[in-house]
């Protein structure tokens, strides 16, 4: 999808310190759709984790493919009696098994590179506010920079460099992600700063790694996890992107993306299934994602509050 | 103003030259031009002479300098594969790349903004829950797999409209275009849609979200306690404070939608920047890797200048020196 | 906003506008799956741009549909002496702005041809041999070679003709241009926009018969769906290279004719011979590290070849656009070995061969592969994977971007590896140069043997070979080193991949083993 197809990033703004837990969860279950959407990414993320016992098929040991079962439609039965509820790609791969263990690459790859980009950015954020002076200039500069190129480019220009391959896959999302945190945080480590408690801590002397990171950085968690949260949504379009371009990940362990860039091919001659389910798949995953995160966000922005 | 416009100069040609570095070097460690472009029967000789041709015999130092001389006197090289200057074959493909991405623009503007008043207006309605839950889905789809949809169903099932490729074309100030025939437009329908999705949906979730925002404030009570007709206060108060952000972001994502252009035009065939980027990646042809990643910068730098210059106009408490 | 306004209006008044009516008379959409770089016909040595330059240009001696050289612009040769060949030329005939085409612009095309600048492919390759061009008279033409030089005639049939009227030194952008695009062949180019299009229009003064189309416009379309949509929407009338995954489809489609012909492209699989000790991407199978390179074992060797089931590649990957192979080329071909058949799968041979060899658990290894050159690139080294898994060798599977893939492959980066071969000139003498000759720059030999299979015995075999003038015996010569080679397993040959178009039903065209695209070779049925 389209570059910053992020909803508008979420103002730094806390939510009232005396809002317990419990205030949180009821507010987010008003939505039944957001409440729908967070089982769907609950039931992803445990399909992801448990693959390799819920599939009939490890898709990705080769000795365990056949091409004479290539592209069988949905419901056919495979040589040892089994059933191809999904069909088969062109290698003869289980797309239910291919699925599930594609999911597995696409989320660990969206998370994992969400969550190392969260701690790069967030780090180097809340130096930035806490350093101020020219430190927070050169960062900020750096982060504006980085912002200003499309993540597409940025991502495809990397890849082209470095290869294909997980590992580079994830370096390339983490590059192009770290600057939105960063600046989230600073954002909300700037208003922190200027609050009581924190007026409180300095006056303690503390040192001030403590005061940065035990007290300023969980009151800067929220708008952090949501920003995160759509990060990840995108962090997996980008890889699927990436993978159709045929810049991602490696063909024989293929992700929900290069499954459907697999599939693409033989969308023309009616064997829709190679790329259809694995696009619904990436669809309900993103989608339920980002729904999470939209209802995050109302929910801890107090200047949308009824 | 100007202390900040030239710093700006003077950052976008210290990226400059470091995206020519890492070009440089990202193509040495990547592979060898010459691999990709001789002929598979070429001799061990032959090889030679072609390394020998392109100046890649030399160090690589020797021939990041000179580019670089080049480079001063606004050359930027010749394409190992065409033979041409590399910024004339990319100012060839600009136009083509241009036009999509405005049209995409003009497409995301025209649905996104009334779709989102709708939303805004009407959060609990029917509607406008349809028009939130479209918007997550526009988001969500990969572009890559709605372009082939839209061909599948556009071009292949239905026929109504040509499947790749940008058809007919007319001049207009020396530079071909599409838009100016019917064949072109029709040509230019599905791949400037495909690019507009993610737009339409995020302009209409900037208006929606302003909307909701700017409805409770005090000023359209006023307005409205003034006796100012509802259409009216929508249509002048409040769409005039939340074009602010749209204008921002609508300008800013001209860039996003030049570089996204990649994923259209190839599903596409849109012989635009993007194909040829891909294309020059794929071959390793440095001297146009390079001049495009300049150019491109060049191009962010214009359309943030322009960004930063129209929010002064639209929004006049926002002074570009506060901005430093 | 008044941008906005402007732009709508235009968008209206070129609605009403429309298209000129009548452009579709007698007109050609044809799609080629590769963009011609240049139109200049000497810049690069690449199949796209040959393919539209024949169009514009002519060359002395013209390859048939089945590769086999005939009279073009020559209507005849000889040998005259051993490093000598004559050519007579085709009297009456006309570039396109009129000026006659006589043995003073062979003598300048071969003078013109090291010169190209910037080329990073020449055709230097074709001429190198050449040492002097002497004109007879206006239609006789004699080169002298360096040595004996059998396949000159082959080699001249991808050198295009130019006049002599260029000048010296005509740049590369001129063509482009289409300042300088001036020909002797069946269409005149009108336009030219890289990676888009070119338009053609018909050269009435042609010298060989008059094309059926008036314009053509030749179209590049490299995305393979596109392309078969393009032809499925009616876009295009004919499209070259129709992605296998469509073949079946497009067969039982009543929209769309097609034409096919076993191309001259060989796929096979080569194995590093350039260490003895280890290999980088071969393991124990356990994992273990080993210190010996199990291919330098002809068994070893022998035992992949026999694993490999060429027939299911072809079937089930292929979908029928190959034909099994154990050689470079297809029946017909002047060196096709008749009794040499491509290897049947035999899965328990293979595995004795591996316990011969020492390998009775047979070992863990990497098959590398482009994933973005040849057809089905890697569903079939992914397909050859499930194979020797499944004979004991427990394989894994990369597919590289060709820039990367060509690149390593190049430094001997790879245990093993997929690729392809185009054989231009149409006879084994150009696989065993290139592929199975030993690598040696000073005699230009082994330019493509990235395994670095060496053979001192066969090399001589192939160099005495490649010598001789008279085709049938060069022809036998060439049999008996291809049976060699094939014998000792110096690369795993897999299948020859056969060339097909499409195009709509009221159309024919007459396929080519070569891959190229001929506008006047299209025809409306009868």
């Amino acid at each position: 999808m389209s570059e910053s197809a992020l909803p508008e990033e979420p103002a730094a703004v806390l939510p009232p310190q005396e809002t317990p837990f419990a205030r949180f969860v009821s507010e987010y279950a008003e939505s039944p759709v957001a409440v729908v959407s967070f089982i769907a990414v609950v039931l992803i993320v445990a399909i992801a984790l448990f693959a390799p016992w819920l599939s009939p098929q490890n898709p990705y040991d080769l000795a365990q493919l056949d091409i004479m079962d290539g592209r069988l439609p949905p419901g056919a039965k495979s040589p040892e009696g089994w059933t191809f509820w999904l069909g088969t790609d062109d290698q003869g791969r289980d797309m239910l098994s291919g699925i599930m263990y594609g999911l597995r690459i696409s989320l660990s790859v969206g998370v994992g590179s969400a969550m190392i980009a969260c701690v790069i950015g967030t780090a180097l954020g809340l130096i930035a506010a806490f350093a101020g002076g020219k430190l927070d200039g050169g960062i900020m500069r750096l982060v504006d920079l980085q912002l200003s190129f499309p993540a597409i480019l940025v991502a495809l220009m990397i890849l082209a460099f470095l290869g294909k391959g997980v590992m580079n896959v994830m370096l390339a999302l983490v590059i192009v992600e770290w600057a939105r945190f960063a600046r989230t945080a600073r954002s909300a480590a700037l208003v922190e700063a200027r609050r009581e408690y924190m007026e409180a801590a300095r006056c303690l002397a503390l040192p001030k790694w403590r005061l940065v990171f035990r007290h300023m950085l969980p009151n800067c968690m929220p708008p952090i996890i949501v920003i995160g949260t759509i990060l990840v949504a995108r962090a997996i379009t980008l890889e699927a992107t990436l993978s159709f371009l045929g810049l991602g990940v490696p063909i024989t362990e293929p992700s929900l993306g290069l499954l459907i860039a697999n599939g693409y091919q033989y969308m023309l001659s009616g064997k829709y299934w190679i790329s259809f389910y694995p696009g619904i798949a990436l669809l309900v995953t993103i989608m339920a994602i980002n729904l999470v995160g939209d209802q995050l966000r109302d929910v801890l922005n107090p200047r949308l509050k009824r | 103003m100007t202390t900040w416009m030239l710093r700006r100069l003077i950052q976008a040609v210290f990226v400059m030259l470091a995206m020519t570095v890492i070009v440089f070097i990202g193509v040495n460690v990547i592979g060898d031009p010459i691999e990709i472009l001789i002929s598979p029967d070429a001799d061990q000789a032959e090889r030679a002479r072609a390394v020998a041709a392109l100046g890649l015999d030399k160090p690589l130092w020797e021939q990041y300098w000179k580019f670089l001389m080049g480079a001063l006197q606004g050359d930027l090289g010749r394409s190992f594969v065409f033979n041409e200057p590399a910024l004339k074959l990319i100012a060839q493909r600009m136009p083509a790349t241009l036009e999509l991405a405005m049209t995409a623009v003009i497409l995301s503007v025209v649905l996104g903004i009334p779709l989102g008043l709708y939303a805004g207006l009407r959060p609990n309605s029917i509607g406008g829950r349809t028009i939130m839950g479209a918007s997550i889905l526009g988001f969500s789809l990969p572009s890559f797999w709605i372009g082939l949809m839209l061909i599948m169903v556009f071009a292949v099932q239905l026929g109504w409209l040509p499947s790749t490729g940008r058809g007919q074309t007319a001049e207009l100030f020396g530079v071909q275009w599409s838009f100016l025939t019917a064949n072109g437009l029709a040509h230019m329908a599905m791949p400037a849609l495909n690019l507009a999705l993610g737009n339409i949906a995020l302009v209409l979730r900037l208006t929606r979200a302003g909307v909701r925002e700017n409805l409770p404030m005090d000023y359209v009570k006023f307005a409205r306690a003034k006796g100012i007709s509802p259409s009216r206060v929508v249509f002048v108060h409040v769409l005039k404070n939340i074009m602010i952000p749209i204008v921002t972001v609508v300008g800013l994502e001209i860039g996003g939608l030049i570089a996204f252009a990649v994923v259209t035009e190839s599903v596409f065939a849109w012989p635009g920047m993007g194909k040829l980027i891909i294309d020059s990646i794929n071959v390793l042809d440095r001297p146009v890797i390079v001049a495009y990643l300049m150019m491109i910068v060049l191009l962010f730098i214009v359309i943030n200048l322009i960004v930063d210059l129209l929010y002064t106009v639209l929004d006049p408490r926002v002074r570009l020196e506060t901005k430093e | 906003m008044g941008a906005m306004r402007w732009m709508a209006g235009a968008w209206m008044l070129a609605g009403v506008a429309g298209l000129p009516a009548g452009a579709a008379a007698q007109t050609l959409t044809l799609a080629v799956a590769a963009s011609p770089t240049s139109v200049d016909p000497h810049y690069h040595n690449l199949g796209p741009n040959n393919g539209l330059a024949h169009h514009i240009f002519g060359r002395l001696v013209e390859a048939d549909p089945a590769a086999r050289p005939g009279p073009g612009l020559a209507l005849s040769w000889r040998a005259v002496d051993e490093t000598t060949w004559e050519f007579k030329l085709r009297p009456g005939v006309k570039f396109h702005d009129g000026a006659d085409f006589g043995a003073a612009d062979v003598a300048y095309t071969i003078a013109r041809v090291p010169t190209v600048k910037n080329s990073p492919g020449s055709f230097l390759l074709y001429t190198r041999s050449i040492t002097a061009v002497e004109v007879v008279d206006a239609l006789t033409v004699r080169m002298k070679t360096r040595v004996s030089t059998p396949l000159l005639p082959i080699d001249l049939t991808q050198v295009y003709m130019l006049p002599r009227g260029l000048g010296a030194e005509p740049a590369t952008e001129d063509f482009n241009g289409l300042k300088h695009a001036n020909g002797t062949g069946a269409f005149r180019i009108t336009a030219f926009r890289s990676s888009d299009r070119a338009e053609l229009a018909r050269n009435d003064a042609f010298w060989g018969k008059k094309p059926h189309w008036e314009r053509v416009v030749y179209r590049m379309i490299p995305n393979d769906s596109a392309r078969t949509s393009a032809l499925l929407a009616g876009d295009v009338d004919v499209i070259e290279a129709v992605p296998t995954q469509d073949l079946a489809n497009l067969r039982g489609d009543k929209r769309v004719a097609m034409a096919e012909a076993v191309s001259l492209r060989v796929a096979y699989l080569m194995l590093d011979l350039s260490r003895k000790d280890g290999q980088p991407f071969v393991s124990g199978p356990n994992g273990e590290v080993l210190t010996t390179n199990p291919f330098q074992d002809v068994r070893v060797r022998r035992a992949l070849s026999l694993a490999i089931n060429r027939q299911a590649i072809v079937d089930r990957v292929m979908e029928g656009a190959a034909v099994p192979t154990g050689q470079f080329l297809a029946p017909g071909s002047l060196s096709y070995v008749r009794d040499l058949e491509a290897p049947k799968q035999d899965i328990a041979a293979a595995r004795k061969l591996l316990a011969e060899a020492g390998y009775p658990n047979g070992f863990r290894m990497t098959l590398h592969g482009p994933n973005d050159r040849y057809v089905n690139d890697e569903k079939v080294t992914q397909a050859i994977g499930q194979m020797w898994s499944r004979a004991g060798i427990q394989t894994k599977v990369d597919a590289l971007t060709w820039p990367n893939f060509i690149g390593r492959a190049s430094k001997q980066e790879f245990s093993a590896f997929f690729a392809a071969w185009g054989i231009t000139s149409g006879e084994a003498s150009n696989p065993l140069r290139a592929l199975v000759a030993t690598f040696d720059a000073q005699k230009g030999t082994g330019s493509a043997n990235r395994s670095r299979y060496s053979n001192p015995a066969l090399d001589e075999v192939i160099a005495r070979a490649s010598s001789i003038t008279d085709d049938a015996a060069r022809g036998q010569a060439l049999i008996a080193a291809t049976r060699q080679a094939m014998d000792d397993v110096a690369l795993i040959t897999l299948y020859q991949q056969k060339n097909i178009w499409g195009m709509k039903p009221n159309l024919r065209y007459v396929a080519r083993a070569d891959e190229a695209t001929y506008a006047e070779d299209v025809t409306v049925a009868p």
